[in-house]
């Protein structure tokens, strides 16, 4: 039992912790949502988990925007006068107690009516009474519990989008079919003449016959489609052979029955469809929690504070497409600036994470120009737009026409790829088989020909990619990295260059490694440095303290802030000075380059504080595995100040360029593209995004991948940063897996092949081939995965969805 | 020899009716959301506890 826990979110309450009802909180948020939980009768929160919760943030004003109508209509599900429905999205959904608790909403308030929460999504939907109840008022309920929701411009949308059941219809009705057609063919499989067999057979046909006519013409439907659409495009798919199986299938079976020939392939023909459609099923997996898709609208805020012009006084609520050149907005603390603008009002310290992955904060002044997507986190602001959001300089990114490509149409996948040969092979061997036929026994002509098409169906083959793939992508989601779709595997194997982003990437933003360089201070000297440090709140200080890692402090006699140059301090008789070179009276020699803190001493220069980033653990390791592999590259947003740095950490051989934009980086990948590589982009922050959607696989590092990431194809926990080599060679064992089970599958076309050719392909043989073929297939496929991953895996705790949390018992 | 056409009616017919409550179920969203509800069946045990802990609510569960 770990006693310095808090009760209620269970971080550590290291200084003071605040007793209550025989319970540690670690700060007063936690206790208040506590309190509000005992006072409802809603303390089975802390029985279904141990110290589920998150504490409440300060969330004052910032949802004053949802007084306007015209924003509340644009989130709401439903309205009416007396009820409204909203889906909200909640990042910090994570237990079951947080199914609970939210699912429980109308205990604390009763004009919540009702909530239901889609856990994967992590999103509730609440119906609400909207008479005495406004969805502001939701919004502060949930977040006074600590589940504050994330509105976006993304919600924004007007055309809710609708879900696509088509494949489980799809599957229903073939597997419904197919159960239903094997079970009416069973007595004909022994081929027994007995009288009433003979007597019902024509029922139990047209029966069949009546099953197969929605499987082709519905589930199927897409197969025929498809393959249309191939031979428009001259591309010979794999959906070419499967069409062609389906329709011979289904018209010799249909022929062989009216004309009372036989009982024809009805069980083959379900079976198949009802397979394909499994596979196409189990590749399907996609992690819903997360989105592959976003660009600046999942960041943005969806309205902001404009100050109207009369006399800059009054306030009010617009959307952030409203936004025109020449706008005065407010923004508050912890608010997102909008638009590219100028700073008229308030001390600027913006923190461009989101942009750049750097997670130092920006010093701004009045009249510089802030660029959209920085986060302000100082005290209020008050900015004059410069463009309209769609012309600021981040977002215009995302009209760059890489956004909007389908990155899957661009490549051609390995079954493809196969089934090109594997078409013209089959349709060549149909031809002699019928040639020949016709010269020895006409009668039989028509009947091998369609035994050979329908046999060669390329059942197996079909399914032998979406099964490795869909098992690969589960066994990478296991182990914290996380694929768009399956053909990523397939895209990631083919990869020989990897681009790299610098800061946030190979960077980790928990704190930056300090070097000082100079003249000891003595003891006294430490101790003022270390209160000065504490007492300010320049970002620089902090991260400087933090890394000072000193607790004794002493009470300053005098102490004072210069803006943009540094702070003075002075205790008994000596007189500090932390901040830049010209404030401490030093000719600066030093490069410009690095961020450096400089110390003075009563105007006696003592030496200065150099930063450098914390580069993640493995870098190394992982560059001198991957350089055996691939082309390495490293695009950096900042500027040069740690290339040397770099260089010592690094093997020789990877080429660095600094001071890369957003669009340079994009198109370097592009350039690369254009020399016929494949190329893989490793990045983090939006600056990044434009390179993400043009490399062939875009991966985003994230610390917390519940949170945001820009549109990708993968998204990388990055505590997996070092094993990138590890799924890259993962990636390239499944396709040899799919190749061998792509001979295995010709294997099976070859025995079945032997059949037909020779005429004696009758529904048993076609009813057990293709099953067996398809199953064992799958199977192979399936264990051959997971062996791969199992023999290649690395013990090594993953980092869980859920950062929880150490074992806490409840009794107390 | 009807009593086939009555057992195959039979059969056929019970078939479907799982086939409808299937497709029902698909329209409903049941299959929108599948790990959600698998935890919120466990749920009502838990909900019975709680007046029968002692440390952490004095008030009954009205």
């Amino acid at each position: 039992m770990s006693d310095s826990l808090c009760y209620h979110c269970g971080d550590s309450c290291d200084t003071t912790p605040i007793q209550f009802d025989e319970k540690i909180f670690c700060c007063s948020g936690c206790k208040t949502v506590y309190e509000i939980f005992t006072d409802n009768d809603l303390t089975c929160y802390y029985d279904l988990e141990q110290t589920p919760g998150s504490t409440p943030v300060d969330i004052k004003g910032k949802y004053d925007y949802l007084d306007s109508n015209e924003i509340i209509h644009k989130l709401l599900d439903f309205t009416d006068e007396t009820t409204q429905v909203v889906t909200l999205y909640i990042p910090k959904i994570h237990c079951s107690s947080c199914i609970w608790i939210l699912e429980n909403l109308h205990k604390l308030k009763s004009e919540i009516k009702n909530s239901q929460i889609d856990f994967p999504k992590k999103t509730v939907r609440i119906t609400y009474d909207a008479v005495n109840f406004s969805l502001k008022e939701v919004v502060l309920q949930l977040s006074s519990i600590g589940y504050e929701p994330y509105i976006s411009l993304d919600d924004h949308a007007t055309i809710k989008k609708s879900i696509d059941r088509s494949l489980y219809y799809k599957l229903g009705v073939a597997g419904f079919a197919f159960g239903n057609v094997m079970f009416l063919s069973f007595p004909e499989y022994f081929e027994v003449s007995e009288f009433w067999l003979d007597q019902y057979k024509y029922v139990f046909r047209y029966l069949m016959l009546a099953f197969s006519i929605p499987v082709v013409f519905y589930a199927g439907q897409e197969y025929l489609v498809s393959a249309y659409k191939g031979i428009r495009a001259g591309v010979l798919n794999i959906d070419i052979p499967i069409a062609l199986g389906i329709i011979v299938l289904f018209t010799r079976s249909t022929v062989e029955i009216l004309m009372d020939w036989g009982t024809g392939f009805f069980d083959s023909l379900t079976g198949l469809i009802f397979f394909l459609l499994l596979g196409k099923f189990f590749q399907q997996k996609t992690y819903s929690f997360l989105s592959f898709e976003r660009d600046y609208k999942s960041y943005f805020p969806i309205a902001v504070t404009r100050i109207t012009s009369d006399r800059y006084k009054k306030e009010e609520t617009i959307q952030i497409y409203d936004i025109k050149k020449g706008d005065r907005l407010l923004i508050r603390n912890h608010e997102l600036i909008p638009v590219d603008s100028i700073l008229i009002e308030g001390d600027g310290q913006i923190d461009y994470s989101f942009v750049t992955g750097e997670s130092n904060l920006v010093h701004k002044e009045l009249g510089d120009s802030l660029f959209a997507g920085g986060r302000q986190s100082a005290g209020a602001l008050q900015i004059e737009a410069l463009e309209s959001v769609e012309q600021s300089y981040l977002t215009q990114l995302w009209s760059n026409d890489v956004f909007n490509q389908d990155k899957d149409s661009r490549y051609t996948n390995i079954t493809d790829t196969v089934s090109k040969y594997f078409t013209i092979t089959i349709l060549m061997i149909a031809c002699i088989a019928t040639a020949y036929w016709i010269y020895a026994d006409a009668s039989q002509a028509a009947q091998v020909c369609t035994a050979i098409l329908i046999i060669a169906c390329p059942c197996a083959l079909a399914l032998a990619r979406p099964f490795a793939l869909g098992n690969m992508l589960r066994i990478f989601g296991k182990q914290g990295f996380f694929l768009k779709n399956s053909t990523v595997i397939e895209r990631l194997s083919q990869l020989d260059t990897l681009v790299f982003d610098k800061t946030g990437t190979m960077t980790t933003n928990t704190g930056d490694a300090v070097f000082y360089t100079g003249k000891d201070l003595n003891a006294d000297q430490s101790v003022l440095l270390n209160t000065a440090l504490r007492a300010s709140n320049h970002p620089l200080s902090r991260s400087l303290y933090a890394a000072l890692n000193a607790n004794e402090v002493v009470s300053l006699d005098a102490y004072k802030e210069y803006p943009g140059a540094g702070i003075e301090a002075i205790y008994k008789d000596i007189i500090l000075r932390i901040g830049s070179a010209s404030f401490t009276g030093v000719q600066t020699s030093y490069s410009h380059l690095d961020t450096t803190v400089h110390i003075a001493i009563d105007q006696d220069y003592k030496g200065h504080y150099t930063f450098h980033n914390t580069y993640r653990q493995g870098l190394s390791t992982l560059f001198s595995k991957l350089i055996g592999t691939h082309r390495l590259f490293i695009l950096s947003g900042d500027n040069a100040g740690e290339a040397s740095y770099l260089k010592r950490l690094l093997p020789t051989g990877i080429q660095t360029y600094f001071d890369q934009r957003p669009k340079d980086k994009l198109d370097f990948i592009q350039k690369q593209q254009q020399e016929g590589k494949k190329v893989g982009m490793i990045g983090d922050g939006l600056n990044d995004a434009g390179a993400l959607a043009q490399s062939d696989v875009g991966i985003a590092i994230s610390e917390d991948i519940a949170v945001f990431s820009p549109a990708c194809d993968a998204i990388m926990d990055a505590a997996q940063f070092d094993r990138i080599d590890y799924f890259t060679s993962l990636s390239k064992k499944t396709i040899t897996i799919i190749k061998s089970s792509i001979i295995l599958s010709f294997l099976y076309n070859i025995v079945g092949l032997y059949f037909a050719v020779t005429g004696q392909l009758s529904p048993l043989i076609a009813a057990i081939l293709m099953p067996l073929s398809s199953i064992s297939v799958l199977v192979y496929v399936t264990l051959l995965t997971n062996w791969v991953a199992k023999k290649r895996i690395k013990i090594r705790p993953v980092a869980p969805l859920e950062n929880h949390k150490k074992s806490f018992s409840f009794n107390s | 020899m009807g009593v086939i056409y009555v057992l195959l009616t039979i059969s056929i017919l019970v078939a479907i009716v799982f086939f409808i409550a299937f497709i029902i179920s698909i329209k409903n969203g049941q299959y929108d959301d599948t790990y959600t509800p698998s935890v919120r069946m466990l749920f009502d045990d838990e909900l019975i506890k709680t007046p029968v802990e002692p440390s952490t609510s004095n008030k009954k569960q009205s």
